[in-house]
């Protein structure tokens, strides 16, 4: 196998994993903070996709300038869903808020269905087809973009959580949900604000991914699936975790593709997931519950 | 919290009257209905079987399973394998169909309880679990791989139970007999010791544990019994369609669709997945032949639909139809969950 | 928290007998009153499709096939009073099968579809049990009519006769352009249309004295969003030929990537499979989907009825580009040509004669290239012709064979830079 290959293949697999990494990022964010398994996560992101390809194809803004406004649209998206229909069910039993995402899944993605058709779409941008060379690396210019895209949204994010005083006080809610309040923290809020910022994320991800994918409003569950193996290999709210863990998955689906057979690449990040599972289960980065 | 909680005083005679007259419309149903009221009967019966036997893990063990599809499609392709290449029928192969989904449950189990895995964790690794044997499955050629398994299909106008090769009234009476072996086997663990330490496991692992309860031996044996249920759903499945796809059978909508019935009808309950099986199917056929009677002919119309009415009960009635149900028929539900 | 009942209505009457009224008044609403159905009067065409769900792109094209079909055939000459009723099986086995049972229940004299084999697979089960005759319009697993079935008849191509045809057209067009690549890679997806086809492809090329060997064959999820490392692999290949077999989004992805990895090979070419002529293709590429080769079934752009349909499709969906839809509305209509032929020569809706008659059809003016529409025994049509198409300009062209070609084959394609 010529090195140029492998490097190539592994480049690859690094960039796409940065998207794929802050599309974890929200499911992260919301997990670690409100403590929601969000089934519904792949369908927001299809509903970012198609946001950011309507725009494009219809008043011809670039996805990677749309990442702002996308954003912001989902933010106040999530924030909504947040407040009416999921905030009353924070304390239910699991299996009832899973039946509360997936009923909002099936809603989206039908919905998704009847409004756009089951065409596939995308977003043709004139670099759509550009490569940069370096050497005997050939960057995919999308994925270069993206990637870095990626990267800054998330240094942005870790900002905020870091040295905002809101950042702080989500933090706070989720470290220690009683002292929170008795500090006098809103947490209903904050619960709001925070599931609004990781369908940001999740918006941001999706602006950027309508470069990369084309979009079918079957797309949801797929990624969904995708970004809890991401976030469990990761760590249920570790913001850098769930970076590293998109890297992580991106590269070694690669490789595995690489080495072994391309169909069955999906099987690795399964059994990366089950392992991790059961001898790490916070992750590589996540502390343990 | 002393006592375990039983909080129903059954009135014999209604309840037991009211299933009777069920069981006897059911038994007699196919002289009555049309052949397309037969699918979806054997539909509802499918999906109350199945649901009841998820029930068993979730709603009398407490733990969450995503990824119950791997039972089905695990039963369905070991009888369907043994009968293509082997010429064994259902009837020995179901032996072989349990055996499989209890190797795969127990090594799921297992590898959960002794590392301590619960709640979300479980039900993620049991999605994973699902999946990876899909993509497995699709790569497994002696059993047909993506391309898809066929098992022999011959005239249907003999019932030959032996082989299950028949008119779909045979189908009904070997769905409806499962359903009943199924509700026969949930309400005889109900009373039994295991179903006791499950409610305490349940409840309150650590006191139960405090109490000397082998917590994981009832777990495991929680899972075990599931999964060899859900695998004879498979052998059901593999002979009444006649082909089996990896993607089809193994896929993460097959599991939620499982558990579906048991969450809407009350989880807990013994009559809950039934009445959560009735309901949705029904919702389902009646919106397909409502739009398409209104020319409505907008694809995804009915799923919408469905998934506002998914959210609705979940919003409003969250511990399931059957218990407003029953306390509307007249009958004093078994509730396991303690008050409410 | 003690809710009282809620009492839904109030009744002199005891819950438990409302109780059990209510369950046989369910039972009774979806139990159809009229069993016996009848023997003249319309034609009853029950067309089963997947519109929504993974497959939804394929069945909502079919679908423009039915919705033309009264039309047209009016326009054929055929005085056939037809009622349809459409179901969707929202690419679910389950679905599928109950909404075959409700259309038969619903006095179906005839079912069109599905499509997709599973689906195609459990509706021949009812049509069979039942006695419906099923005329499928798209399906090429060949299990189906291999399987024994009285009641079907397929005007489609199994996977095999997909692709011997198609790798026989790839030789004619080897010939034709004087090429002769020494090595080739093949390109799959892996669901059940891919496998089958590789099968058949590993089967057969070693028999048919081609130039090229392939030198690695690569399967690939037909979920993947992301084929780089596939085409990667293929490119360090260094083959001259690019086999495939698509679908849609998946052969987006494709071209897309060796575009992006500077790799172009002499040719891109399907021996059979859907995806390089369909909406999305030419959209996504643009001028990087010339040049792309399918050998598939296609319509004869020098028959008439395709003349017809074109016209009609044009007046009906102004906005819609023909090519992309034309092999899937085409197929559909003429199943529907075929039942409404042998409704004609059956004179009856009753099933035996229906069926009868449609083993004895022998239509041959159509639109698909290739010998009038047959059954054998089993009910499959031997006769139907694969062509060679080329994407040029936007437009699925024929190039293949010479005597209904409309352009001359380009082979070996411009590289990707040179493109206009």
């Amino acid at each position: 196998m010529p090195l140029d290959l492998v490097v190539n293949v592994a480049v690859g697999g690094v960039l796409t994993g940065l998207v794929y990494g802050l599309m974890a990022l929200g499911l992260s964010v919301i997990y670690g903070v409100v403590r929601i398994v969000n089934f519904a996560h792949g369908e927001m992101m299809t509903v970012a996709m198609y946001g950011a390809v309507l725009l494009y194809t219809r008043l011809g803004l670039d996805p990677l300038l749309m990442i702002v406004p996308v954003g912001m649209a989902l933010f106040l998206a999530g924030y909504a869903i947040q407040s009416l229909l999921i905030n009353p069910f924070i304390n239910r039993p699991e299996h009832v808020q899973f039946m509360l995402v997936i009923g909002i899944a099936i809603i989206i993605a039908n919905g998704l269905l009847i409004g756009f058709g089951p065409d596939a779409r995308n977003a043709p941008v004139s670099y759509a087809m550009d490569s940069f060379s370096l050497g005997p690396l050939l960057l995919d210019k999308v994925r270069v973009y993206a990637a870095g895209g990626a990267f800054v949204v998330a240094a942005l994010l870790f900002g905020f959580f870091r040295y905002a005083r809101t950042g702080k006080a989500i933090r706070a809610c989720a470290d220690n949900y009683v002292g929170a309040r008795v500090v006098g923290l809103d947490v209903k809020r904050l619960y709001a604000l925070t599931f609004g910022i990781g369908t940001a994320c999740v918006g941001a991800a999706g602006s950027m991914l309508a470069l990369l994918v084309d979009v079918t409003p079957s797309l949801g569950p797929s990624y969904t699936l995708l970004a809890f193996v991401i976030v469990i290999v990761g760590g249920l709210g570790s913001m850098a975790g769930a970076l590293f863990g998109g890297v992580l998955i991106g590269l070694s689906e690669a490789l595995a593709g690489l080495f072994f057979a391309p169909s069955a690449k999906s099987m690795f990040s399964f059994a990366i997931l089950i392992l991790l599972l059961l001898f790490r289960p916070q992750g590589l980065f996540g502390r343990r519950a | 919290m002393n006592a375990p909680v039983r909080t129903a005083r059954l009135r014999l005679p209604r309840p037991l009257l009211l299933l009777g007259l069920l069981g006897l419309a059911l038994l007699v149903a196919p002289a009555f209905v049309g052949s397309y009221a037969l699918s979806v009967l054997i539909l509802i019966l499918y999906s109350a079987y199945t649901g009841q036997a998820w029930n068993i893990m979730m709603g009398f063990a407490g733990q969450l399973s995503l990824g119950h599809a791997l039972y089905v499609g695990v039963g369905a392709y070991a009888a369907a394998a043994l009968f293509v290449h082997y010429g064994i029928g259902p009837w020995a192969g179901m032996w072989a169909a349990m055996l499989a989904a209890m190797l795969a449950g127990g090594l799921i189990g297992y590898l959960a309880f002794r590392f301590g895995i619960s709640g979300v964790y479980f039900a993620l690794l049991t999605i994973a679990f699902a999946e990876f044997t899909r993509i497995g499955f699709d790569h497994i050629t002696w059993i047909g791989g993506s391309a898809g398994y066929f098992l022999p299909v011959k005239q249907r106008t003999s019932s030959d139970l032996l082989d299950l090769r028949g008119a779909p009234a045979m189908f009904y009476y070997v769905m409806l007999a499962l359903a009943a072996l199924a509700m026969a086997v949930c309400k005889a663990l109900l009373s039994s010791r295991t179903g006791y330490y499950w409610l305490a496991i349940r409840e309150d692992p650590e006191a139960a544990q405090a109490l000397g309860i082998n917590t994981f031996r009832y777990k495991m044996i929680a899972v075990v019994i599931s999964a060899a249920m859900t695998s004879l759903a498979g052998v059901f499945f593999a002979f009444y369609y006649n082909n089996l796809f990896p993607e089809q059978v193994f896929n993460i909508g097959r599991s939620i669709e499982i558990i579906l019935g048991p969450i809407f009808g009350g989880l807990g309950t013994l009559f809950g997945p039934i009445a959560g099986a009735i309901v949705l199917t029904l919702l389902g056929e009646s919106l397909r032949s409502a739009t398409s009677a209104l020319g409505w002919e907008v694809p995804g119309l009915e799923l919408l639909i469905y998934g506002a009415c998914l959210l609705l009960v979940v919003m409003f009635l969250p511990n399931g139809i059957w218990p407003p149900v029953s306390r509307w028929l007249g009958i004093k539900s078994r509730h396991l969950k303690g008050g409410e | 928290m003690d809710k009282p009942a809620k009492r839904l209505l109030h009744l002199p009457i005891s819950r438990r007998a409302f109780g059990i009224g209510a369950g046989a008044a369910v039972a009774a609403a979806v139990t159809p009153f009229n069993i016996v159905r009848a023997q003249t009067g319309p034609l009853k065409i029950g067309v089963l499709l997947p519109k929504s769900g993974y497959e939804a792109q394929i069945g909502q094209s079919c679908q423009r096939g039915v919705d033309l079909a009264p039309a047209l055939l009016k326009e054929l000459g055929y005085s056939v009073d037809l009622e349809i009723m459409n179901a969707d099986t929202e690419t679910n086995v389950d679905v599928a099968r109950s909404r075959a049972e409700k259309l038969i229940a619903d006095g179906a004299n005839l079912l069109i579809g599905a499509f997709d084999s599973g689906q195609t697979s459990a509706i021949a089960q009812v049509t069979e049990q039942h006695g419906v005759p099923f005329v499928i319009n798209i399906g090429s697993q060949p299990q189906i009519t291999e399987s024994g079935y009285k009641w079907v008849v397929r005007n489609f191509p199994t996977t095999v006769q997909l692709i011997t045809r198609g790798l026989e057209r790839i030789k004619t067009l080897l010939a034709e352009t004087h090429t002769t690549p020494k090595t080739a890679v093949y390109l799959h997806v892996n669901d059940t249309f891919g496998t089958a086809v590789s099968g058949a492809i590993n089967k057969l090329v070693p028999t048919m004295n081609f130039p090229f060997k392939i030198v690695e064959e690569i399967a690939y999820d037909p979920a993947a969003k992301d084929l780089s490392v596939e085409v990667s692999k293929a490119k360090a290949t260094g083959a001259e030929l690019v086999l495939v077999t698509t679908r849609i989004n998946d052969a987006i992805l494709l071209v897309r990537e060796m575009v992006k990895q500077r790799w172009s090979p002499m040719g891109i070419v399907s021996p059979g499979s859907p995806g390089m002529y369909e909406e999305g293709f030419f959209s996504a590429l643009g001028k990087y989907s010339d040049y792309c080769l399918m050998m598939v079934p296609w319509v004869n752009p020098k028959a008439p009825m395709t003349r017809q349909i074109t016209a009609l499709f044009k007046s009906k969906y102004p906005n819609d580009p023909v090519d992309p839809h034309i092999f899937n509305v085409s197929f559909t209509f003429e199943a529907f040509l075929v039942a409404a032929d042998a409704y004609k020569r059956a004179g009856t809706t009753a099933p035996a004669e229906l069926m009868a008659a449609l083993r004895k059809t022998h239509i041959e003016r159509h639109i698909m290239v290739g010998g009038p529409i047959e059954f054998d025994a089993k009910g499959q049509n031997n006769g139907i012709v694969t062509v060679g198409l080329q994407d040029r300009g936007g437009r699925a062209v024929v190039v293949l064979p010479k005597e209904a070609a409309e352009m001359e084959p380009v082979f070996p394609m411009p590289a990707w830079n040179d493109r206009t």
